[in-house]
């Protein structure tokens, strides 16, 4: 088993984005990519891309052939990914097992949503595939109300406010206010959060991330070779992967996520590090009790603690443990099957001091957390500065 | 959700809220399962029906509906732990946010669930209602 | 005589949501004391959105079955009378079958005689049940009926649902069926052609050609047919389109009031339409003492009247315990709808 680098990193601007088509955001994050580490087309041997629902939002699927032609690439092997939000992270995963194992030595992996070409109902319903059609989407649940139920539960059982909650959306847009490539450009207060519409109680417009247009792309290659062959290197410590039931219903728990705790268990136990030995973190809040649940389940914060940690502002830059600088879903966007593999554009750039205006200082191993649906997957990868 | 043929399968689940029991370790799952999670090629599988009887374990009052939905929120969305164990999604009818708490007790009722409108189907199955 | 067949298990259901006159009568430029006086109306029910004769038959059918006490499967026939079947085409008699769990081994169909089709369920469910054809027979009436904007009928056409379960095993009769007689012409009172969405009616037309007609002449009828006089009843269950007609054929009877209120539910509820004499039924079974005779007589537009002979039996007060939710139950849960929301909750909007 080889150990494995990202060389290169690249993503387009998230947000809505008129101008430009599913194929156009991929083309322009992987040529970002692999400007960035300096490689020909040529040398790429394999491809992984992460989407998750090109079908009903643009009619297309086979979404691996149509990459691999449109980026120039053919006839190398190109694999679509789909774990509904977690694509991106599980594509990711894909391509350091094809590295790992010495099948391919130069791989390409990528994640994409065109998410702006139907109207908001079609996106809406496209989404819900991340659920349990039958069980919980049928009977009227949509992904904010799958989220709401957690939320509730949790403020029941722990104590956890709106306020909390909401200053996790505050956080992530202050954070997003410095990242260029974000949908969102401009801080919002805690009072925008609360006294927004109510989606689904107790989550407002605000608690939610929004729909974007994007893509972002990695070149991964061996970690020897990928010494000799650019200054910084960001090593793989570690990539896993967890599953839970579908529906949340199902769950053990309506307040933790399974999935999280045993592929974040597993990743730290490969790297031979601690939770607090991370400096700093993309996780997935798609929702803000999400990002709140996220640092629990990884072990950043004890069980019921996640809310008061975000308050009391230990989550953000400068402080214990500063989580999603990129903005995170909430503040960056989450074009869905794009933001797993954003997530790791933004570690590398954190890694490399090339965080400009959001700079973690002296960040040398950073932690990925991507979730599909509700939490019946969870991806996380571990990054060292190499 | 217009497929006849995906609703006619669940018509048993939804019009009677039969599951399945595990002989093997005594799981109870809703809806039916063929195969058991814990014992599964050990495991052997029977239908199971539920009495009806549950409550609130936890709630979401709706106010942006998914397609085929619009113009009847607010709703009330819960997951019901029913009686026997085993949890679902399901809508709680005639309550509101300011009136519904975590543990409130609830009855299985049989409403419409979402309307083909115009010409298509009308699909019918399980609600709930808070026991006074 | 022999009776051969007895209700075993009945029950109701009615809507949670009401509007009252006065909220119509606003919207109309109408004097609401006026029409509450004239109809005898208090309030009407209104169904929920998700609500509709085949949602409301289960509830109502669930309550008789439970009083019963019988295993589902046993139901050898599903009759379903309703002017506001959910499809024009497709029963709700299969869908109110399977949710209670009488499918596959049964005979079943849907029946529209305005607001006599549950009646006409009960008579068949009497001859199938007394000729052995099927063990028991589930009849019910059900309706969410429309009343047009505006017209005298949108302050009564209510919604509500009641089953009877009928049986022919004599010890477990809660009332015994003991006779029916019929009083049937083409009567053209009031109608609904296929594609309208609300009902039309002949007015004054409707009263004396209609409904008394052919309530005074099946219950007459009924009386010639099993040598009754007025006197031998304890209790009278006449359809009720409003709180006054069950009144008047009192009246024009010789019935003594008094007899006649405990049924009359339209008042509190509005006209549940195929329900109606039926859930006058369940509130009269409610009260009534062993030994007590009832006589029913409905009256469904197009036209005709069925009437019944019945006898409480001391069954009847252990049993009519045992069911999830009673008809009072029903009826004094309320939660009250302005204008607009009913209009919403009735789909009269176009771009419902």
């Amino acid at each position: 088993m080889r150990k494995v680098a990202i060389v290169g990193v690249g993503m387009s601007k998230f947000g809505e984005d008129w101008g430009r088509g599913f194929r156009d955001l991929i083309i322009d994050a992987g040529r970002r990519a692999l400007e960035d580490s300096n490689l020909q087309g040529a040398e790429i041997d394999a491809m992984y891309c992460g989407t998750m629902a090109p079908g009903p939002l643009i009619g297309q699927e086979h979404a691996g052939a149509l990459l691999v032609d449109w980026m120039g690439l053919n006839p190398i092997p190109s694999t679509r990914v789909e774990a509904a939000c977690a694509s991106g992270g599980v594509a990711l995963r894909q391509g350091f097992l094809a590295i790992a194992s010495g099948f391919h030595d130069c791989v390409v992996v990528g994640g994409v949503e065109k998410m702006t070409d139907v109207p908001g109902p079609d996106v809406v319903s496209a989404l819900g595939g991340a659920g349990d059609q039958e069980w919980e989407l049928f009977p009227g649940a949509t992904f904010p109300a799958i989220y709401a139920l957690m939320a509730r539960r949790h403020m029941k059982d722990y104590g956890t406010t709106r306020e909390q909650m909401a200053s996790v959306s505050v956080k992530n847009h202050k954070n997003a206010a410095h990242n260029k490539y974000a949908q969102f450009q401009k801080e919002i207060t805690l009072e925008t959060v609360l006294n927004s519409k109510m989606v689904a109680s107790p989550l407002t417009v605000f608690d939610c991330s929004p729909v974007t247009d994007g893509a972002a792309a990695l070149v991964l290659m061996p970690l020897e070779k990928a010494k000799k062959h650019c200054e910084q290197p960001i090593e793989i410590l570690a990539s896993t992967q967890a599953s839970d039931t579908l529906a949340l219903h199902n769950r053990k728990s309506l307040t933790e996520l399974n999935a999280t705790k045993v592929a974040s268990k597993k990743a730290f136990e490969v790297a031979g590090i601690k939770p607090k030995d991370i400096d700093v973190a993309e996780v997935h809040d798609c929702f803000s009790i999400a990002e709140i649940l996220a640092i629990e389940d990884i072990g950043f914060f004890k069980k019921g603690e996640g809310g008061k940690a975000t308050e009391d502002g230990l989550t953000q830059i400068g402080s214990q443990i500063p989580i999603n600088t990129s903005g995170g879903l909430k503040g960056c966007g989450h074009p869905v099957g794009a933001t797993g593999i954003k997530q790791a554009v933004e570690i590398s750039w954190q890694l490399r001091g090339q965080a400009n205006g959001r700079q973690v200082k002296d960040a040398q191993i950073g932690l990925t957390h991507n979730v599909g649906g509700s939490g019946a997957t969870c991806v996380t990868h571990i990054l060292k500065k190499a | 959700m217009s497929n006849i043929a995906i609703t006619w399968r669940r018509i048993p689940e939804r019009y009677g809220l039969v599951g399945s029991e595990c002989g093997t370790c005594k799981e109870k799952f809703f809806p039916m399962r063929k195969l058991c999670p814990t014992c599964r090629r050990k495991g052997k599988m029977e239908k199971l029906q539920f009495c009806g009887q549950g409550e609130i374990f936890s709630f979401s009052e709706v106010n942006s509906a998914p397609g085929g939905l619009e113009n009847t929120t607010p709703y009330i969305l819960a997951i019901i732990k029913l009686k026997e164990g085993p949890m679902l999604t399901a809508q709680v009818v005639e309550a509101c946010e300011a009136d519904t708490k975590i543990g409130d007790k609830v009855e299985m009722i049989f409403r419409n669930i979402r309307r083909d409108d115009p010409e298509g189907l009308l699909h019918y199955g399980y609600k709930f209602r808070k026991i006074a | 005589m022999t009776i051969a067949s007895g209700i075993v298990g009945y029950g109701a259901y009615i809507p949670r949501f009401r509007i009252k006159p006065d909220d119509i009568a606003h919207v109309w430029g109408e004097e609401a004391a006026r029409i509450k006086s004239g109809l005898g109306l208090e309030e009407k029910s209104v169904p929920d959105l998700d609500e509709d004769a085949a949602t409301m038959s289960v509830e109502a059918s669930k309550n008789a079955i439970l009083m019963a006490g019988i295993e589902p499967e046993r139901i050898g026939g599903v009759f379903v009378g309703s002017e506001s079947h959910p499809y024009a085409v497709k029963p709700t008699a299969t869908i109110l079958a399977e949710a209670v769990g009488a499918t596959p081994e049964l005979m079943a169909a849907d029946l529209e005689f305005a607001c006599k089709a549950g009646t006409a369920a009960m008579q068949i469910g009497m001859g199938l049940v007394s000729s052995n054809m099927a063990e028991y027979v589930l009849a019910v009436g059900s309706d969410t009926s429309q009343g047009r904007p505006g017209d005298a009928l949108e302050y009564s056409a209510g919604a509500g649902a009641a089953a009877m379960l009928i049986g022919r095993q004599k010890d477990k009769f809660l009332v015994k069926l003991e006779g029916t007689y019929s009083f049937t012409t083409d009567t053209p009172d009031f109608w609904r052609r296929q594609h309208a969405d609300f009902p039309s009616h002949g007015g004054r037309f409707t009263g004396a050609p209609a409904y008394f007609r052919h309530v005074m002449g099946a219950t007459q009828g009924i009386f010639e047919k099993y040598g009754h006089t007025a006197a031998d009843f304890d209790y009278f269950v006449f359809h009720q389109p409003n709180g006054k007609f069950p009144l008047e054929a009192a009246k024009k009877l010789g019935i003594d009031p008094k007899k006649v209120l405990p049924g009359l539910m339209t008042p509190r509820i509005g006209n549940t339409y195929s329900a109606a004499s039926m859930i006058g039924l369940c509130a009269v079974l409610d009260a009534a003492k062993p030994g007590q005779k009832i006589l029913l007589t409905s009256f469904g537009s197009g036209a005709g009247s069925d009437s019944f002979i019945m006898e409480a039996t001391d069954l009847l007060p252990l049993a009519r315990k045992k069911i999830a939710h009673q008809l009072s139950w029903y009826v004094n849960r309320k939660t009250y709808l302005d204008y607009g929301l009913y209009v919403k909750h009735r789909r009269k909007l176009k771009s419902q």
